[in-house]
């Protein structure tokens, strides 16, 4: 994991060292196999209602990555995501009506979403921030009309989802819950990957700031395409996993598939947790879940809590919890920046950072 | 002589949207701020309306303007608190405070007022006065007296903005805020004010809304805050005028688009805003700097 790219500045070798983190890698790398078989592993130590509870948080989790990607590193805060959340669970529902199993549509839900994106980036790609954050919602809004005309696919009412009647419940919970699971880490691992890859670098310098990269000559448009589209196949198989977890598809804009409430989980998890790094959105849906079990007698007040935290955030806290606790301890489970290390510095020494590139 | 009917009816109802279209497009010119609280702002407005009229028992019209001035304080101390706050910190946070703003209002009047929708002065004879021409259009004076208001409203704002000295004030900040500031102006001062009328119109439009038909905890993002932005693209940035166009556009496709086909109606809107989004993205009118 952990990359060592020698510089041959001056003569001397090891003169400056340039590494993935500051730390060794390999242990947080371990530490998320260790994670990801656990949770693997949980449907048979829980009951059934506690996957349940699992499946939605693995959801607005995906959710969460495939925002943060937008927002945070390609600077496309769209609000618009339900979208592809409810073309995602439509692509599992069409299939399933033609005798396709549902498990096999959410790989049509993630390339379905990300195909129907293609229009759409086309439709807002000029537009900026304000702009472009209300239009994907007027996007939102006409694929949800377009759809809604279509009454072979239940027009407005939605209709239930075929192809998993004779299911055990517990062993469908349990198969949804693997489902969900792998999508996400599917979702985490494809940012984390992407981030460390080229895109990545190009990603950052437009986080950063995007005139420069422009006149740098980095693609800009091309890069922020890449990542509607990404982002859209993620939050598909998200909708997918959906339409699986309730065995129906319901569109309409309050409690449907359809409803902008899916941006604003994903959109606050992300902003609680930290905007642009990998683990905030992970902390966020964690933040998410808490309340959303706390408060869950309560109607749509977790809504109303997690609205307001993410303003308190967003105007007090803009790194989000993760950001904050990066800045005292400098840790990254996700290591996509570089360490710059100064000259004599060792590895395994405690010294406060001062060369991280993030 | 059913389209005739239906062309004359869009026309009226774009008076509304171009009403709800006002605030959004001035708030934006001014502060750059893009408010996708905006449509919910209008149903606060009418259950501020609901609660003004149960307590006074005054008549409808008669509460509209204690609820433009309530609006208006709502709107100046929100911009010089909340707005301004996230302002400083740039645009990705104003968008996140306005949207988490949104969820906020929607979700709590939902739970303070229920899902279930409500009119404004039902019962008022005015409400459901109107006048025919010929055999089959008849024309409600309300959507009358609505759209006039809009007219009034839209280019009474487009010429104080132009000529009066406060108005010249508020375009100096809008261009260049710290030019201003070393000429002796307070923007954030300056920014309330925007607000407050920015506000104050939103008002007017949800009072309206209330009495035309209904309002509901979701109409704000369901329908009030697209409409409104969809008029703003279509007539263009930066211009009044060009957003009472768009309004009148958007409302007449709205029409024509039912009159083929009644679950068409908002598709047929969205129709012409995302051509005009393609096509021709400066807005239909380009010319104007103003406000």
């Amino acid at each position: 994991m952990t990359e060592t790219a020698k510089t041959g500045i001056r003569s001397e070798e090891d003169f400056l060292k340039v590494t993935r983190s500051r730390r060794n890698t390999v242990w947080s790398g371990l530490g998320a196999v260790v994670l990801i078989v656990v949770l693997y592993r949980f449907p048979y130590f829980v009951q059934p209602g506690t996957t349940g509870i699992m499946i939605q948080g693995l959801i607005v989790l995906t959710l969460a990555s495939m925002w943060n990607l937008l927002a945070g590193y390609a600077g496309l805060v769209s609000v618009g995501q339900q979208a592809f959340f409810g073309l995602g669970a439509y692509f599992v529902l069409i299939p399933a009506m033609h005798g396709v199993t549902p498990w096999a549509g959410l790989f049509v839900a993630a390339i379905g979403a990300a195909v129907c994106a293609v229009p759409l980036w086309w439709l807002v790609a000029r537009l900026r921030l304000g702009y472009f954050a209300i239009a994907t919602w007027v996007l939102a809004e006409v694929v949800m009309l377009v759809i809604e005309q279509i009454s072979s696919i239940g027009g407005g009412t939605g209709m239930p989802l075929p192809g998993l009647i004779g299911y055990n419940p517990a062993v469908l919970t349990a198969d949804t819950y693997w489902a969900a699971l792998t999508v996400a880490v599917l979702a985490i691992g494809g940012v984390y990957l992407l981030l460390r890859s080229k895109v990545g670098l190009v990603l950052t310098a437009i986080r950063d700031d995007e005139r420069a990269a422009k006149s740098s000559g980095v693609r800009v448009g091309l890069a922020r395409m890449g990542v509607f589209i990404a982002a859209a196949a993620g939050c598909g198989a998200a909708g997918g996993v959906l339409a699986i977890e309730q065995l129906q598809v319901v569109p309409g804009t309050s409690g449907g598939v359809f409803s902008v409430q899916w941006t604003a989980e994903m959109a606050f998890a992300v902003i609680i947790g930290g905007i642009g790094t990998i683990e905030g959105p992970i902390l966020g849906t964690i933040v998410y879940m808490v309340l959303q079990q706390t408060l869950q007698s309560y109607n749509a007040w977790y809504l109303i809590v997690l609205g307001l935290v993410a303003i308190a955030i967003a105007i007090f806290a803009r790194r989000g919890l993760w950001g904050t606790v990066v800045d005292r301890f400098n840790i990254r489970l996700f290591p996509v920046g570089y360490y710059l290390w100064s000259p004599g510095e060792r590895r395994g020494r405690r010294r406060a950072a001062t060369h991280v590139v993030r | 002589m059913a389209w005739v009917n239906a062309i004359i009816q869009g026309l009226l109802t774009g008076g509304l949207y171009a009403l709800f279209a006002c605030g959004l497009s001035l708030m934006f010119g001014v502060m750059k701020v893009i408010n996708l609280a905006h449509g919910d702002l209008a149903v606060v407005a009418g259950y501020i309306g609901v609660g003004v009229i149960a307590i006074t028992h005054m008549p409808v019209l008669w509460s509209i303007p204690v609820v433009v001035v309530l609006m208006a304080i709502i709107g100046y101390v929100l911009q010089r608190s909340l707005i301004q706050g996230a302002l400083s910190r740039g645009e990705l946070t104003t968008l996140i405070v306005t949207f988490g703003l949104s969820i906020v209002i929607e979700n709590g009047l939902q739970q303070f007022f229920t899902a279930n929708s409500r009119g404004l002065g039902v019962g008022d004879s005015f409400i459901t006065a109107s006048f025919s021409i010929g055999s089959q259009i008849t024309i409600a004076w309300l959507n009358v007296i609505i759209f006039a208001l809009a007219v009034v409203v839209l280019l009474g704002l487009q010429q104080y903005l132009s000529h009066s000295k406060y108005g010249r004030l508020i375009r100096a900040v809008a261009d260049d805020r710290e030019a201003a500031q070393l000429s002796g102006a307070n923007y954030r001062h300056v920014f309330g004010i925007a607000a407050a009328i920015a506000f104050g119109t939103v008002a007017i439009a949800g009072m309206f809304q209330g009495m035309i038909t209904t309002i509901s905890p979701t109409l704000g993002t369901e329908t009030i805050l697209l409409f409104a932005f969809a008029a703003v693209v279509i007539g263009g940035l930066g211009s009044l005028w060009g957003t009472l166009l768009g309004g009148v556009v958007l409302g007449v496709a709205q029409a024509i688009g039912a009159q083929i086909n009644p679950s068409w109606e908002q598709l047929a809107g969205y129709a012409v805003f995302l051509a005009v989004l393609v096509i021709r993205p400066q807005g239909l009118t380009s010319r104007g700097a103003q406000a």
